[in-house]
This record gives structure tokens, sequence and C-alpha cells, in this order.
């Protein structure tokens, strides 16, 4: 994580790779399914299409000829068809804001919080894509797919152009029913449209986390003296004589935004985290593999 | 404090009137913003600033840039902390300086206030004549600028006597300049003080200068009451002042230190006291002069002469005379004269020869036993001063009758004569004028002296050398005959008033004194030292310091003793014949009394109040203020923080350090030993062997591992386990730890200073071993040399090594531990050389080798590169390769042989020599 150097997507994808290495293969909650599913696939708990056997039930009329397992009629008298469980993929949507005040970091130490919630998205990807769900991003007009190539195709999308603007807001274009969505941003901007889009997406039975990707300058305001503070594109200023005074005031400000991106989270039954660039990278996957697991629609 | 500043361009400080204006200017502007590119900018949208004063700067950042500018202006107007004032008046100017002995106690301050006399008049452009009046310029004095006076002003010196300010003023008389005159005044009255002044007033206005400190001056000591009483004189001050008087002399060792102190005081008011010393005979005889402690000035130094050297005399009769009178005594007289300044001793004259008098006295004393005759013999030829009396006992005996023997000056006709008497013709005889040459020259002869009767000396071809003194018919009086170092006299008279009346002169005395008999009791007139010329010995400088005196000319007596200090006539100690007479600053009669100036004559003092330019403490002030300022707005601006604030800190501290602060000593720690008692105990907590480092950085790696590879075999062959080798530098190491040193001969390497060498030679005479090894095979041979040889001749030149010879088939390096006869190293050349045995040594029959060296040879030279042969790595293996196959190791096997044989004779010395011995030792024993 520490290196400064740009994503290109074959790193990104391989440091992504790496990260998840270091974490069992994500099972993302199935509501509808048993718990005893293969890796990669969620059971739906009743019978249907799939690999794992399910049941052996009594023929009945109408079944096909060669549905009637021999082998299981054989050892009695009357003839069993055997069932297999129906299987079904989770989608996993991918939301990462890339305007340009996530390009910030306050140290060149620290990745910028775009590197890092990109690096978060491609671990949770990757640990979906293991776990055999489907994952696509919500900018694209795509539809979730699983598999290798998706995760090329999403480091690709991702490390493609950046929004214009100072702050993103997330604009899911595709949002399949019942699907898992994460929505990486700083959140500093309007809120009002994130808590629309997580209306919808509840309304869709789009369960998901918020992750807040915050630099440590921007909790801890370390700002003193006579100061021009611009946002990341210089369209808005703001000047101040003493930088420090101002610092409970927007410590207060970011508490309330937080706490705002909490409730809206709460009520539709998100999750809410907030990451900094100056931790590792690894508690905040954790984090999102066990709120992604324990979302119940 | 203030009074004293100055500006030497005050019109600069009109800046100052700028400074609120600046103020004004500086309040108005504030710190320019920072801009920061910051996402959260969004939140901060609508806040407000509470405290709206920090748009102007603080007032004490204002405050802090007004002193950076008003010290930058007050700096550049150029402050002078004591400023001189300047001395009214141009023209030439005359510096006259007393340069006396009584200068030498404050000479450095005269020094310093003439320097700043001479920098004045260099400003004003005066031209300067300087001149010392104990060394007056022999014709017009030249007027030339300050600065060509200025370099000759520490070659100045003051001298050991008083001006001659008689001479002086006439000198000033024919001076027909007109310059002002400023007179560096010892402050002491000199005779003609009062013309001399006039002198220069006629030339110019006259200024004075003259020291407070006191002189202390120490007069000549005398003999008192068997004490030592020297008088000390002070003029100057008058409050209570102890001062410590150190009697100097050689020890019985012959190094000079101080015999004895004495602390006096001098009681509030007085000026004069004296110092007592009370010493044994022994100790008193061996002071050469009287000093006042800490007192640089030839005033305060008083040399001792003969005058308080008591003599030991032994004197001796004819023995069973006791029934005589006191005055018929031949001893009588002697006593009489000997007993104030020399110390008498009586008895035998064996038992007295164990104390060895200063001179023996023999009154009418014929024969002496043999054994008796052979001490005084031998006692005279050491130095001793035999005197002989005649008398009747002499004139009967046939002592020197036929030969004058080696106690008798002269031969002597018996009988002798009697002149004057009332069975003989002739008038009693008077003495002959003393002849130039004869110790007793110049004395003169008091018209009552006659003698009667007088041993008569055979004529003889040495009788008239050996005359000292004569009758005025020519017959010998006296005669001295030199034995040894020592000298015989005889007086051809009786000690008593029986045959002359010599004895009842003082003539009898002085001669006395003149053979050094007996010593003066007190300062010499002129008449007791006419006629001898006095050479001077030591002689004092300004500053008291007693010098060799070199070729100085000797001085006639009567000068000595009447003349004035003068550039000829230096004081000090001066020999004549036997005796020693000392010239001393102070005479008994000196008195010391002050300058006294009229009143029209401005006198100041010496002190001098440096001026201090204070300009680069302002303007280093104005620059640490400045900086003070850039980090306290970096601060203020918030932009002081991380590694820029550490950076900035950094600064400040180093600029707080900067400033001048007497720097405390860093106390080193007591516990820690310091490097050299590190190697001295790495040294001899086990053998070490040691290598003389090169600066060859290849060589002494070699040197290292040769003598590694050395320990390494010595270790596990021998019962010597030496420690790890350890290099040497010649310069800073002490050697004599180490019982061998290795030395690879380096073309390159410097010669040893004279330090190193001095440590070198000791450690070779207190037993140590010097291998050098010239690395080249002796290619060379003899006599030619390789590089490495000339340079070992070169480097081995100052040390001090014996003759040498090629090792010996029965050196003892042969078979200390091995038996060996190659010596092999690196390279196989037979020619080893060691000590040489003593020419003496002989081979004993039977013995299988001669009886060689008791000892261990001081060095051992040879170019086998025996280092390289023995040199192993880390592992334990050969470093360098040695011959080829089988053969060469067997060379490195009998080359490390060789340094085990080495070293055990380093350690062990001729101890296998001794073993021949073993079979007749043992032998002995069984018996």
């Amino acid at each position: 994580m520490s290196q400064s150097a740009l994503h290109t997507p074959e790193t990104l994808r391989s440091r992504s790779e790496t990260l998840a290495a270091a974490l069992p293969a994500l099972m993302a909650d199935a509501q509808h399914l048993s718990s005893t599913v293969l890796l990669g696939t969620h059971g739906r708990k009743r019978a249907g299409t799939g690999d794992e056997f399910w049941q052996y039930r009594p023929a009945e009329a109408g079944d096909a000829l060669r549905a009637i397992d021999w082998r299981r009629s054989a050892r009695s008298d009357g003839h069993f068809v055997r069932q297999t469980e129906w299987q079904a993929a989770q989608s996993v949507m991918i939301g990462v804001d890339d305007a340009a005040s996530m390009t910030f970091t306050g140290s060149s130490k620290r990745p910028s919080k775009l590197r890092r919630a990109q690096t978060l998205a491609m671990a949770i990807s990757i640990l979906a894509v293991h776990g055999g769900e489907r994952v696509g991003l919500t900018h694209l007009n795509e539809p979730p797919r699983g598999g290798r190539a998706q995760l090329l195709r999403m480091a690709q999308a991702l490390m493609d152009g950046h929004e214009e603007g100072d702050y993103g807001a997330p604009r899911p274009r595709v949002l399949p029913v019942g699907s898992r969505a994460v929505f990486f941003s700083d959140f500093l901007g309007d809120p009002t449209p994130i808590e629309q889009v997580l209306g919808r997406a509840a309304d869709r039975g789009v369960k998901g986390a918020l992750v807040q990707v915050l630099d440590p300058d921007e909790e801890a305001f370390p700002y003193d003296g006579r100061t021009v503070f611009e946002s990341m594109s210089g369209a808005i200023r703001f000047e101040t004589l003493k930088a420090k005074s101002l610092r409970e005031e927007y410590l207060a400000r970011l508490a309330e935004r937080k706490d705002r991106l909490a409730q809206a989270a709460r009520r539709t039954g998100w999750r809410f985290h907030v990451h900094h660039t100056d931790q590792p990278a690894e508690p905040s996957l954790l984090w999102l593999y066990g709120a992604l697991q324990k979302v119940r629609s | 404090m203030i009074a004293n500043l100055a500006f030497s361009t005050p019109l600069l400080l009109v800046a100052l009137v700028a400074l609120p204006i600046l103020w004004w200017l500086l309040r108005a502007v504030p710190p320019a913003p920072i801009r920061r590119r910051f996402p959260g900018v969004a939140l901060l949208l609508g806040l407000r600033d509470d405290d709206s004063q920090t748009d102007k700067t603080p007032w004490w950042l204002l405050l802090l840039r007004m002193l950076a500018v008003a010290a930058a202006i007050i700096g550049f107007a150029g402050p002078v902390l004591n400023p001189q004032a300047e001395r009214a008046g141009d023209g030439p100017l005359l510096i006259v300086m007393d340069a006396s002995w009584a200068s030498a106690r404050d000479w450095s301050a005269r020094i310093e206030r003439v320097e700043i006399l001479l920098d004045e008049a260099g400003r004003a452009g005066r031209p300067v004549a300087l001149v010392a009046l104990t060394d007056l310029p022999g014709g017009e004095i030249s007027f030339q600028s300050a600065n060509a006076w200025t370099p000759r002003l520490p070659s100045l010196q003051p001298a050991p006597y008083a001006p001659d300010f008689a001479a002086a003023a006439q000198w000033a008389e024919t001076l027909d300049t007109e310059a002002a005159v400023f007179w560096v005044s010892d402050g002491l009255e000199h005779a003609g003080r009062g013309d001399l002044l006039d002198a220069f007033e006629a030339i110019g206005p006259v200024s004075v200068f003259q020291g407070a400190r006191d002189v202390i001056a120490l007069g000549p000591p005398r003999f008192e009451d068997g004490t030592i009483r020297t008088p000390l004189q002070r003029q100057g001050g008058t409050a209570p002042r102890e001062v410590t008087v150190v009697a100097h002399g050689l020890d019985p060792a012959g190094i000079p230190r101080d015999l004895a102190r004495e602390v006096v005081a001098f009681p509030a008011g007085e000026a004069t006291t004296e110092a007592v010393f009370d010493l044994p005979p022994e100790l008193r005889n061996r002071i050469t002069r009287f000093e006042v402690a800490g007192e640089r000035s030839a005033g305060a130094v008083a040399l001792t002469d003969d005058a308080l050297q008591r003599r030991e005399v032994a004197l001796i009769d004819a023995h069973g005379e006791g029934e005589a009178q006191a005055l018929l005594s031949p001893l009588h007289y002697l006593r009489q004269a000997l007993a104030p300044t020399a110390d008498l001793m009586e008895g035998g004259l064996s038992d007295m020869l164990l104390a060895s008098p200063d001179a023996v006295i023999l009154a009418d004393v014929a024969t002496l036993s043999p054994d008796e005759e052979a001490a005084l013999i031998e006692w005279v030829e050491t130095g001793g001063l035999l005197v002989r009396f005649a008398g009747p006992r002499l004139a009967a005996s046939d002592v020197a009758r036929d030969s004058a023997g080696p106690l008798m000056p002269v031969r002597l006709r018996a009988g002798g004569r009697s002149v004057g008497g009332a069975m003989s013709w002739g008038e009693p005889k008077q003495l002959r004028p003393f002849e130039e040459g004869s110790p007793f020259a110049g004395l003169a002869i008091p018209e009552d002296v006659t003698v009667t009767s007088q041993v008569m000396a055979q004529p003889d071809p040495q009788l008239s050398e050996r005359t000292i003194a004569s009758l005025t018919d020519g017959t010998p009086l006296v005669t001295r005959a030199p034995l040894g170092q020592g000298s015989v006299v005889l007086f051809h008279v009786t000690a008593n008033a029986e045959w002359s009346t010599l004895p009842l002169s003082g003539l009898f005395v002085q001669m006395l004194e003149r053979l050094a008999v007996s010593t003066r009791p007190a300062t010499p007139d002129a008449a007791d030292v006419e006629g001898v010329i006095w050479v001077p010995e030591d002689v004092l400088d300004g500053f008291g310091t007693l010098r060799d005196a070199g070729i100085r000319p000797g001085v006639p007596g009567d000068r000595l003793v009447e003349a004035p200090l003068s550039a000829d006539l230096l004081p000090g100690l001066y020999a004549g014949g036997a005796q020693r007479l000392a010239r001393n600053v102070m005479t008994a009669d000196t008195v010391l009394t002050p300058a006294v100036w009229p009143a029209a004559i401005p006198v100041e003092g010496m002190a001098v109040v440096e001026p201090t330019d204070l300009m680069a403490a302002f303007l280093a002030g104005a620059l640490a203020l400045l900086l003070v300022d850039a980090i306290a707005a970096l601060w203020l601006a918030g932009r002081l923080s991380g590694a820029l604030g550490r950076a900035a800190a950094i600064v400040l501290a180093a600029s707080l350090l900067a400033t001048p602060q007497p720097a405390s000593a860093q106390e080193s720690d007591p516990a820690s030993l310091s490097p050299e008692d590190e190697l001295a105990l790495l040294a001899t907590t086990e053998v070490t062997l040691a290598y003389v480092v090169t600066g060859d950085a290849e060589l002494d790696r070699i040197s290292r591992a040769g003598l590694q590879g050395l320990s390494n075999t010595l270790w596990s062959r021998t019962s010597v386990e030496p420690a790890p080798p350890i290099g040497v530098n010649l310069e800073t190491d002490e050697l004599a730890f180490f019982p061998m040193l290795y030395w690879p001969v380096s073309v390159n390497q410097p010669m040893p200073s004279t330090e190193a060498y001095r440590r070198l030679n000791d450690y070779l005479r207190s037993g140590g071993m010097i291998v050098f090894d010239t690395r080249d095979a002796n290619v060379g041979g003899f006599g030619s040399g390789t590089p490495e040889g000339r340079r070992l001749r070169l480097l081995a030149a100052p040390l001090d090594i014996p003759p040498l010879e090629p090792i010996p088939p029965d050196h003892v390096l042969t078979r200390t531990f091995y038996l060996l006869q190659d010596f092999p190293g690196r390279h196989i050349s037979r020619d080893v050389w060691v000590e040489a045995a003593p020419p003496d040594a002989e081979q004993i029959e039977g013995m299988p080798f001669r009886n060689l060296n008791d000892g261990v040879t001081p060095v051992l030279i040879g170019g086998n590169d025996w280092a390289a042969a023995w040199a192993v790595d880390e592992s334990g293996r050969p470093l360098l390769p040695v011959g080829r196959g089988m053969t060469g190791d067997r060379q490195r096997e009998i080359a490390l042989r060789f340094g085990v044989n080495l070293v055990m004779h380093v350690l062990s010395g001729n101890y296998k020599s001794d073993q021949v011995h073993v079979p007749a030792l043992l032998e002995r024993l069984g018996q």
C-alpha cells in the first residue's frame, strides 16, 4: 500500500490480490439460501438447478423418464427422482468516488484517498469473485459478472478517467434487485444524493456498506495561521486568519457529517465505516468482509 | 559606562528617528497567508474567525524587529567602549623609558602603555623617537613613524641597572629638536633626575607615566649571629604586605632547587624589613642566591658570594707544646684571623681529613707519619689547599732538603736565617710589593710588617714562579706549588709573631683571604680586591634571571667594587682566582626613594583601559534578532511544523550556542581509562609482540599477520602464550611494555621525531630489542645497499646501537629453543646482524661455544622478510607463498623456528648459554 506510484490496471489488480490473499474467500451472505453451499455459490435451500445433491423424491407423473435416478430406484420398489439444490450467485456492486477531492493526501508518505479506495474496492471484488460471486461497478452500464476477466475489466474501468468536479456522488446505473453494494467515498460533498441513493437501494432490496475514506489531516485539522483553504480543483476558497481557531468547529461539522451518514445507513439497513489512509487496509477489508456477510436482507 | 561609550560615526544615529515610521509600516503589513489544498474546505464554509487581531503583526514581533534594526543602526554607527581621549598636540614625540631594573616588575604594562602611545602618535601622524635611558643612543636621535617603532617594542628589555641620569642629561642637552617628551619612569629617585628633567623641558612639554606597583628590592645578605639576614625594601605601597624570600642553591645531587623559604611581612607604613634564615652550615654554603618570589626584577635577586661561605679549616700544630703560653702558640693568630669567617677544626689529621675541610693549615709541622702523608697528598690532589707555616721545627728538620717532596712547594736550606736580631747583622726585612699575577697583587703592605727570621728556599729554576710573596731582598716569603687539583702554600715564617710581625697585621688576614683560606666577612672595599681581574661567571638580566656570562670581559677589582652598575658591569657573580664576588643591584646602603615630580609635570598611571569596538557585537546581535524574527514569523504563520520546525529549533539553538560564552571544559570521566592506559593494560597483561607502524597499510597488515602467525606458533609449541600483536606508533605509544619490536623498513616511512628517538633509545637501553627487516634479501650486500638498506641506515643513525657483526654460529640465538643455523624468512639470505661479541670472547677448552653476549642483543638486522613468512590469515593458513613445494614448507617451518628462537632469546636472555654450565653445577651439587 505504500507505493506512491499511480495504479496501472495490472498493478492495481496484483496488489489487490495480494491484499485479498490474506483473507478466506468471501462468502457473501445469501438471504434465501442455506449456509451449506459450496465455495463460490450460495445454495438457496430449495430444489432447483445446481450441482449439489438436494433430495430424492418419489417420481411423480409428468417427470421425464430421464429424470429418474435408476440407481436409487433399484434399491426399492418405487421410482425416485434425484433433485439438486437450486444455486444462484450473489451480485456485489461496487462504487468508487473518483472526484477531485479523493485525490488528496496530507503527506507524501500516505496514499491518496482515491488510491486506497480503489485498492479496497478491488480487494473486496477479488474476494467476491473467489467466492463465486458476480461483481460489477455501479457507474458502468454493465451487469455484474464473475471470473477473473471481470476483475481485469473492473480494474481497467477504475483507472479510466475521473469525474469532473470537486465532490462526487454515487450514481448507480445498475443495481440488481437483492444485490449487495459498496460505496467508497470521502462523503465530504453534499450528503443528500447519498441519502437518496440509499433510499432507492433500500427500495430495491439492495443492502451494502458505505466506506468513508479520510486522510488523517482531514480528521485532525493540524493547521494554524493565516491560511487560504482551497478545494482540490480550486473552485471553492475559504480564507481564515487563524486556522487553529476553526479547528473545533470543523471537527464538530465532520462528526455531524459522519453521524448523518451513519443514520442514513442504519435507516436503510446499510453499514457505515470510516477508513483512514494512514491505517493499514486489512482491518477495513476485514470489516467490509464481515459487513457483507452479516447483512440480512 | 555610558560615559565611556563613543561612536565613530555618530551621524548615523539619526536613522534611529526612522524607527517609529518603520513601526507603523511593519504594523500595517500582516503576514502573508498560506494557500492550502484541503478537501474539507466544504465543511469550513460559513465559519467565522473570532480573533480579528491577527491580521496585524503582534507587538512583540514588532519590538523584536525594531530592536534588530536599532541594533544594526547603532552597530553601523561604530560604538566604541572606553574610547581613548586623543592626546592633544602634534609635532614629533620623544618617548623616554627608564628601562631599569625597577621597571622590570611591570615591564609588559610599560610596553603596552608605550604601544598605545605609539598607536596614538601613529593616528595623529606624529613622528616618534623611542629611547631607553639605560641604553642611550650614540648620536642624534632619529624620529620615525610610529609604525616603525611598534615592531621593535618586543625586543626592548629592561637593564639590570639603574639609568645614569647624569649622562642622560648631557645627552639630552645635545639634542636640538623640538618634541613633546613622554617619560615612562620606573618611579624611583635616581641621582640627577632634576637635571634630566630640565634638559627635557628645554626640548618640549614633558608628561610622565609611572606605575603604581610596589618596587620590592632585596639587599645583599649578610651573616650575623649564625643567621643570614637579607634586608628588604619597598617603595610605593604602605599597606601591610607579605612577600616570600626564597633561597636557591644546589642540592647534594647538584640540582638547583629551593633550599629555604621565608615569609616576611612589611608592616603597614614600613618600607623596610628583613628576612632571617637560620640554616645549618651545610645548607648555608650551598645557597647561590636569594629571590623575592614572584617579583621579576634584578633588584629582587641577591646573589651570594664568598661572604656567606664558611670554610672549614683544619688547624694542626706540632704536638707537645701544651705548656706554652697562648700568645706564643703558633695557632693563636690563625685562630684569631680565621674564627670570624671560618669554621675551625682542631684534632688529629686523619680524623679531620674525613670531615673534608676546605683547607688544612700545618703550623710548624715538619714530619708526618707515612699514612698521614699519603692521606694528605690524596686530599690535596682532589682539590684541597694545604698551608704550611715554617718554624723552628721545620728549620731544624731535614724536610725538603734534597727534594721538595709533594707537600712542600720548594726545597729548603738547612737552618734558615735570622736578620736584624740581637745576634745578627742587618735590619729586619720588609715585604716587597706584590707582583702582578700573585694572588696578593694589589694588597697594600703596611710599613710595620717586618721579618726577622725565615726559612730559606734553595735556588731553583722553579723558585721564582713559585714565589708569590718575597722580601725586599728577593728572598721568598710565601711560595706556592700546585699538587693535583689542589695546591700547597708555604709561609716561610712562623704563624706567630716570633719570626715576623706579619701575623700581627691586617695584611695577614687579607693574605689568608686571597688564598681562600678564609672568606671575606662583608663587602670588600677597593683595596681588598685591587689588582685582580674579576671574570664574570653569571650575570643577571633586568628580570632577575641568572644567565651564563659567556665571553664577557673581566673587570678590575676596584672598578668591580666601586663603579656603578652599567652595561659594562652587569650585576652577577664574578670570579677572581679562587674567590667569588657577587655584585648585586642593591648594595647595603642603597635606599629606595620615590621619584618626586614638580607639580607642573603631568603624571599619568600605567593602567590603560582598552577601547573595545562594539560594532561587531551590535551587528551580530542584530543578525541574531533577525534570525529569531524569521523563526518567530514562520511560527506565527503556522509554517513551522514537522521537520521545518525541528530545523528551526536547531538553528536557534546553534545561534544561541554560538554567542560567545566561556565554554566550560568537559570533565572527563575519571573512571574511564585513557588510551595510553588501555594500551599499557593490553600490552602488560600478556606477552605482546609489537611491530612498528610504518604508515604503509599493506606492510602493516603483513607485519600484523606475521606476528599473529608467530604468536600462534609460540602458543602451540612453547609456554609463551602471546596476546594478539599490537601495532606501535613510535610518536605516541609507550614502548617499554613490549619485549620486542618488529620494524619492517619501508622506503616511504617518515623519519621519527627526536622525541620518538629519545624513547627508542630509552627502550634499547632498558633491554628492549628491535628487529629491523629490510625485506630485500640483502641483495645489495654489505656497504652498497638497496633503497631499504639506505633507509634503514638513515632510520637507525640516531639510535644508540652497539657494534654489530654477522650472527656467529655459536650465537645463543642458534639454540634458544630450536637448534638452528639458518634464519630464513621469505628470503634465505644468511646475513643477519646482531650485537658484536666482546673482543675478548674466547672459546674455552671443552666448551662447545664461546661464552658470548651476556645479555640480549638490542638489535637484529636482516632482510629476509620474516613477517611475510610467518604471516597467516584469519583462519590460520599461510598468507603468502614461501619457496616452492616441500622445500618452501620447510623454509617456512625454519622461519617460524627462527621466530620462536627470537622470542625465546628476548624473553630468556642468555639462559641457554648458561646451560653449558649445568653439568659442572650438578657435579658440584653432588659433592
